[in-house]
Formats: structure tokens, sequence, C-alpha cells
């Protein structure tokens, strides 16, 4: 309803006194609104390629079926009031008035005209929809109106688009030398339609200088697309590798450097998820103004969580286990299963949703055909952060140094009166809430359920045994360089197999270099 | 060579054993020897009298008396057993036998592999490939190939498939092709010395890559449904209540005689040896011998071993799919063996029919909380009874003289 009272508004404004040079008269109104589909079109061509603006509400009616005709007049019914289309005088529609018929075609050729007349909108961002809109469907007809359009363009940026479009629509035209013209202007828009629309032309191209000026925009597009689908490869790569990483840094401490297997990692990544999930939902319940912020409040929770799990873990199991890896690998086990059915008895076993802040969705474009996803890009920095602070606090606080000195030497720790005990558990309980921040950031990119840490748990490993045992710069070369090989290896080979290829040289790789990347040398690199 | 020098346990020095499982005055070792009997009496003689009076009565109760309780007992006299109690025996035998196959690699030679679930799995595709070929034209499609062949609109059999009409071809894929896999992978493993921990993960990271590989319908295995529908084996239908009875028999016949090649090895000086590289590697290398060989020949007779288990397991519970690969079904593998008693023979047997009996009550029992209880049992093993049900058995009885 309010469209019509706005569309009423328009059509008021347009008789109140807007350019009658180019006035819709009453005659052509009649011509758009009946007859024969072809001279419908014709008349309405004419019209949108003159840009007249009188023409909008008259479409709109046209397209709401709010238009009766009548001895080559047309009459628009808004809101219980009829005025004769084109005078905008209100009159009455003879008895034998018919509704004005638009079938598929002609709703095509009308909704194709509003989107053009959007060329003309007062309001920027309404012009640069029209543009959008008519990129895929231009051709020499648009041209006039593109023309138009662009001489009355004031915007830098959309006058560049307004004359890829005009050389979209000239590369159809019959003379060579425009077609020239248009195709190095489309050179210098480097995105999939143009490059589709050149290969198109090349093929039904047969001046041989026009072939030869499209083969080089086609090269010099296709260059720059192929860098696009390699930096977006780079960047998936990277993205996998910052999320290994974090689900790694976390056992980076718990095996690395303490030598605990812990089969309960991915679990631990899974309570900080459930955590988020939590969370979210306290801040929809009772601060929905704040919803975009609740992250903010998710990561210490999550740290929160999984630490304290770990903690318990760590005082309740894992300390008895010290000095027996494989031992504490089976108690482990059956703490990932315990605590995944307690989240499947507490949350139920489907997938829980947990949705982006609003600040996190939608994407950065590089290039047309790379868009770099926010949460990841998020992620990525997340995952700095979490390495920094990480090597911050093992190799400047006072906690760092503690668990530094008892994993180097337990018994001359003990001796100086480190509580080895105590470092023991904080050192894991650090552990364990990395893990949550990892469980934190994948809820923003992936399915939070109570198998999520199941995916990752190999994984992880696999980045912490190829990095080498007890070293961080190893975790992080391992982290992205196994992310980005798996890629890479995707875009070559498929999913299944690429991982299969990436277990296989994990396998062979630890054949030629058992202690992984950056070795450590001496004792401590005896698992 | 320094890092293998540094003795493996006093690196982390908090306490070593949860349990007061050994006594103050003698010198505590990793985990006790086979101790059950002594040496002397064990030399020639495999097992004591008693032991071959036990392992005769499990022969007979396999082979003779549960197949007659089942067919010739009547249905309602107290002592039939039921078709359910038959098929889940034979189930769990053929996990005994995994156990066993565990026992020897890890409660002997101190070696987890976390990818015995692949071995199983393999040996179970073997048999499942002739069983399919056994299907002939009876099948959803009355096709020559098997269904999912039809489905993935494939013409003819992949050269994978190029034996599966001969069942003594199929029988020697079982054992080649797992040996095979299992040698290859412990020559390059055990070459390169990785132990421990590493060795674990490396396995599971291959059960998992295998398990990623079966789950493509392109490999050939019928993607992630896997065999099913058997119908006959050698041309005689399977799902009858003799043919039940008679796998059965031979799942349990089998497990006898694996109980006594184990049982022959241990004893054995190769067993001695394998031992010693258990409870500690860098001496045994110190007094000449080079562990290579004898880790590879044990963990490949264990994968030989799981393979037979797996290869009379689908006929029996009628399906094979990639899920028998998966990390989580090895490591309960090893829980069995762990639950009845590492480092014994009869353990891993009781373990899995604990475990397993267990699972089969509990599923139906209480769904919810199986998943609880086989965690609890992990943890509860590993804290308090590393030597398991069997130990727990042998603490209790040693009190009471």
């Amino acid at each position: 309803m309010s469209k019509r009272i706005l569309c009423a508004l328009v059509a008021l404004m347009a008789w109140l006194g807007m350019a009658p040079a180019h006035a819709l008269t009453p005659e052509q109104a009649g011509k758009i609104a009946a007859g024969d589909s072809d001279d419908r079109v014709a008349a309405l061509n004419e019209r949108v390629a003159a840009g007249d603006a009188d023409l909008v509400p008259f479409v709109q009616a046209l397209l709401d079926d709010a238009v009766k005709t009548a001895g080559g007049k047309a009459y628009v019914t808004v809101d219980g009031k009829t005025v004769l289309a084109g005078a905008g005088t209100p009159a009455t529609a003879p008895a034998d008035a018919e509704d004005a018929v638009n079938n598929n075609r002609m709703r095509r050729e009308l909704e194709a005209a509003l989107a053009a007349l959007g060329l003309f909108a007062k309001d920027t961002a309404a012009r640069a929809k029209a543009i959008e809109g008519l990129k895929d469907g231009v051709d020499e007809a648009k041209l006039p109106l593109i023309e138009k359009a662009l001489a009355a363009e004031a915007d830098a940026g959309l006058k560049a688009q307004l004359a890829l479009l005009r050389a979209k629509a000239l590369i159809g035209s019959a003379e060579p030398a425009k077609r020239i013209a248009a195709a190095q202007a489309l050179a210098a828009s480097p995105d999939p339609a143009t490059r589709s629309l050149l290969l198109e032309q090349q093929g039904a191209e047969s001046d041989p200088a026009v072939k030869a000026a499209l083969a080089a925009a086609l090269d010099r597009v296709q260059g720059t697309l192929a860098w696009g689908e390699r930096l977006g490869l780079l960047f998936t790569g990277i993205s996998l590798g910052s999320v290994l990483l974090l689900a790694a840094l976390g056992l980076a401490i718990t095996y690395g450097l303490m030598g605990v297997i812990n089969m309960a990692h991915g679990e631990l990544m899974m309570i900080g998820a459930y955590a988020t999930y939590v969370v979210q939902n306290l801040f929809r319940s009772h601060l929905p103004g704040a919803f975009d912020w609740y992250i903010a409040a998710a990561i210490p929770a999550s740290f929160l969580a999984a630490a304290l799990v770990g903690a318990v873990l760590e005082r309740g199991v894992i300390r008895w286990l010290y000095g027996r890896p494989l031992e504490t690998l089976l108690a482990t086990w059956g703490i990932s299963l315990m605590l995944m059915q307690a989240v499947r008895s507490l949350f139920g076993a489907q997938n829980v949703a947990v949705e982006n802040p609003g600040w996190l969705s939608g994407g950065l474009q590089v290039l047309p055909n790379l868009v770099l996803p926010y949460n990841r890009l998020a992620i990525l920095v997340f995952a700095g952060l979490v390495l920094a602070g990480m090597a911050l606090l093992i190799s400047r606080t006072r906690l760092g140094l503690f668990v530094r000195g008892v994993t180097q030497n337990r018994r001359m720790a003990s001796c100086v009166g480190v509580d080895t005990a105590r470092v023991d558990t904080q050192a894991f309980a650090l552990g364990a809430g990395i893990a949550g921040l990892a469980g934190c950031a994948l809820s923003q990119i992936g399915n939070v359920g109570p198998d999520l840490g199941q995916g990752y748990i190999v994984d992880s490993f696999m980045v912490v045994v190829l990095g080498g045992v007890g070293q961080l710069a190893g975790t992080v070369v391992a982290g992205l360089g196994l992310g980005v090989l798996a890629k890479l290896l995707e875009g070559w080979q498929g999913a299944v197999l690429a991982k299969i290829m990436v277990l296989v040289f994990i396998v062979v790789f630890i054949q030629k270099r058992p202690q992984g990347l950056f070795a450590v040398k001496g004792r401590s690199a005896e698992a | 060579m320094s890092a293998e020098m540094s003795p493996p346990r006093s690196a982390v020095g908090a306490p070593p054993q949860g349990g007061a499982a050994s006594g103050p005055a003698k010198p505590v070792p990793p985990r006790p020897l086979d101790a059950s009997t002594p040496l002397a009496q064990r030399r020639g003689l495999l097992l004591g009298t008693r032991g071959w009076t036990v392992v005769l009565a499990a022969l007979v109760l396999f082979v003779a008396v549960v197949p007659v309780l089942n067919l010739w007992v009547p249905a309602g006299s107290a002592l039939h057993v039921s078709d359910y109690t038959v098929s889940l025996a034979g189930k769990i035998l053929c996990y005994a036998i995994c156990a066993l196959a565990m026992d020897l690699i890890w409660g002997y030679t101190g070696i987890l592999s976390l990818g015995h679930g692949l071995f199983f799995a393999l040996g179970g595709y073997g048999m499942g490939m002739y069983l399919m070929r056994q299907i002939g034209r009876d099948g959803q499609y009355k096709a020559d190939l098997p269904d999912f062949m039809v489905f993935l609109n494939w013409k003819e059999l992949p050269w994978h498939w190029a034996l599966s009409d001969s069942f003594v071809a199929q029988l020697l894929l079982v054992v080649l092709v797992p040996g095979l896999l299992a040698g290859v992978f412990g020559w390059f493993a055990f070459r390169s010395r990785i132990k421990g921990v590493y060795f674990s993960i490396i396995t599971q990271a291959m059960t998992f890559a295998a398990m990623l590989l079966f789950f493509r319908n392109e490999t050939g295995f019928g993607g992630n449904n896997g065999f099913t529908d058997f119908k006959r084996i050698l041309g005689i239908p399977i799902a009858t209540g003799e043919m039940r009875v008679f796998l059965f028999a031979l799942t349990g016949a089998t497990l006898v005689g694996f109980y006594l090649m184990a049982r022959a090895i241990v004893n054995s000086k190769f067993g001695r040896v394998l031992q010693a590289i258990r409870d500690a590697e860098t001496r045994v290398m110190f007094t000449g011998y080079n562990p290579l060989a004898y880790k590879l020949a044990i963990w490949t007779l264990s994968a030989v071993m799981c393979a037979v288990a797996g290869a009379l397991y689908v006929p029996q519970v009628g399906i094979i799919n990639p899920g028998e690969m998966s990390p989580a079904a090895s490591i309960e593998i090893a829980i069995w063996a762990a639950v009845g008693g590492r480092a014994t023979l009869i353990g891993p047997i009781v373990g899995a029919f604990f475990v397993n009996g267990a699972k089969s009550w509990f599923t139906v029992a209480f769904p919810e909380f199986w998943l609880y209880f086989l965690g609890a049992l992990f943890i509860a093993v590993t804290l308090f009874l590393p030597d398991g049900i069997v130990g727990l058995f042998k603490k209790v009885t040693e009190k009471k003289q």
C-alpha cells in the first residue's frame, strides 16, 4: 500500500512541473499500455531512451495492474482516484475500458525499463543499484539511455561504471572502430561477466583488427582474474591455516610443553563454542540492544569455561598419568566421549545456531572475483593476537617462566621452590582455555555441534607433530603451511583426496624428520 | 642416538603409578612380566594341565555345546541358546581376536596401535567383495555387477575386483593386503624409530585417511554404504540358523587357535625379545638385537590376525562400511585389551566380552548412558586398574592366599 502512495506522490510531483518538454503524452501512454506487444515495447523503449522521469509511476502502475485502456488512452487508478496517464488530470475511465494486460515478455520489459530509469534517480545509491542491474543485460538499444545518464552523472565512480556499461553496449555495435574502443574500455574491468562477454564476442567476431583487440582485452582481464583466483585460494588456505593454528596452539602447550596427549582437546574447543552459544543466547534474551557485541563477552567466557574444565581434568585425571603417555591418551579419549555425551544431554544432539554479529557478516571486496569474508579475516587477526599473547605469556610472565622451568627440569624447579603441581594445573588450564578460544572462533565460521571437536583433533595433532614438539614457531609454520597445502591440493584433486594426500605427506615427512620441522636438540625432544 | 638414551620415565617425574600394585621391596618394573606361571613349567609345554583343560573346554563349548543348544534344544527349554545370543557372541568372538592381536602388539611389545580397525575393516572388505559377487543376479538391479556399481553406472568390474569371483583368492587377499600394508607402513615407521605416542597418532591418521578414501564412491567399495545384503557364501545361503552356528563355531575355533599361537609366541625366545623391547628398547639394542625385525614381524602378524577377524565378522554381521575404520573404532580395540588386562593373553578376550557385553546391554537399556559408561571405563581402567580385570582378579586371589 505504501508503495502505491509513494507512486502517487511521485506522480504528483512530476505533474507539478518537472521537465515538461519531455513529458509523457496521453497518446504515448496509450501506446505503451495497449496494442501489439512489439509496438508497446517500441513505444516504451522510445520513452525510456528519452530518460523520461514521468514514466516511472506509469510503468509502476502498469506492473501493479492498475491501468485501464480505452480509445488509445490509458487511465491509471491509484488509491481509488483515476487519472488520465500522461496528462495527470482526474478523469473517469469510459465504461468500455479494458484492463491493460501484460504478458511475461511485457512484464520483463517494464521491469527493465523501471531499472533503467533508476539511472536518473536522485539518490546516488539508487543510481548505483540501477547500473548494477543493467550490467548483465545491456545491449546497443540502451545506448542512448546510457549516454544520457553518463552526461548527467556527477559522481566520478558511477561515471566510470557508466562508461563501462557503454563499452558493454558498444561491443555489439556495427562499426568496427566502436567495437575496438569498447574492447579496450572493457579491458579495464576485470570481472567474470566481462570475461564471458569478451569470450562470446571473440567467437562471433570476424574483423581481424577487432579480433586482436578483443584478444588483448581478454588477456588482460584473464590475467587479473587469475590473480584474483590465486589470491582467493591463498586466502582460504591461510584462513584454514589460522583455524588449524588456533586449534593447535592449545595443544602446543599441553602436548608440546607438558607432554600430555590430550585427546579431549577437540572437546575443549567444543566447550568454548557452546560457551559462545550460551553467551549469545543470554545477550539475545537480556541485552538485545548489545547483541552485536556479544562476542566481546563470549571470548572470555569461552576461555574461562574451557580452562575450568581443563583444570578439573588435570587435577582429577591427568595428574595421575604423567609419564605414561599411552594411558593418558586412552583416559583423555574417555573424557572426550563423556564430554560429548554431556553436551548431547544438555543441548541436544543437533547442531545449535550461533549467529555472526552484524559487523562480522559480509566481506571485503578486493577484486571483482575475490571477496574476503569479515569473519574469516577476524579469525586471522584473532589467531595472531592469541599467538602473540601466548608467546608473551610464555616468554615474559612468571607463569611462563615456571612452565618452562618445570618442563625443562622438574626436580630442579621443585628444589628452588616452584610448586610444580600447581604450575601443571595452571599450564594445562591455559592450554584448555586457548582451545576454548579456538572453539569460540570456530563457532563464527562453522557448525556448532557435539562432534565439532572430532573433526579437528587429528588435524591439530598433525600440526603439532609436524611443527615439532615444544616449538611455537614450528606450530605456526606447520599450521599455516598445512592449511595452504590442503587448499592447494583441494583445488587440484578435491577435498577428500587432498586430505589423504596431506596425511600421507605428514607420515612421509615424519619418516624423514621424526622430531618435526623445528627439532629441539637434546633430551626434551624425546616424546 | 643421544635422545634414545634418556630414560623414558625419569624425565617427567610425577607419581608413576596410581595404585599400590607393586610392593615396596622389589624394584618397580614398568609393568610386571607375565608372571602367571613359572617359566620352567612353560618350557616345552605350552600350557599346564589346567590350561589345556580350559582351552579344550572352550573349544568344545564353541564347536559342540553352543551349536547343539542352539539348533537342537527346543526354544522353550531353559538350556536353549537363542539366535540373538549366538550372533552377538559370534560378533564378540571376532572382537576378541582383535583384542588378542592388539595385546600382542601393545601388551607384549609396548606399541599402541590406533589403526587396527583399518586392518579389521580391510579383512572384512576382502571377504565382503567375495560375498557381493556371490549375490549374483539376485540384487535390486538383477545385474551381474554389484548393485552399487550399477547405481554408479559402471559397466565392468574395476581392476581390484578381478579376483573377487574366487573364494580362495579373496581369502588370500584378506591376509595379504592388510599384511602388506602393515609391513610397508611398519617398515617405514620402525625404521625411522617412530615410537610411543608418535606412532599411535600416525596409525590413527592412517586409518582416518583410509576411512576418507573408502567413503568415496570412486574407490569402488560402495562408498559410505559399504557392502550389505549378502545372500550366500560358497553357494550356500548365508541367512540360515545352521550357517550362523557354523560361523560362530569357526570363529570360536579360530580364536582358540590364535590364542595357542599367541601363547607359543610369547613363551618363545622371540616373545621374550618382544617383552624386552617393551620394557627397555635401548637396552635391547645395546645387547645387539635389532628391534626392527621383531617389531615388524609382530606388528604384521597382529594386523593379519585383525584382518582374519574382520573376514569372519562380515558374514556374521552382514554389513561392512567405512565406519569400521573410524579412529574411534580402533581406540575401542585398545580399550578392550586394557580393560581385560594387558600382557596377559586371556585378558583381552575377557575385556572384549566384558566391554561389548556391557555395550549391548547399555545400548538397549540406557542408550543415553553408554558413552558415559565407556568414557568412565577408559578413565577408571587407566587410573585404577592398570592390569585390567585379570590383574584385579589375580590381586584378589593372591590376597586370599
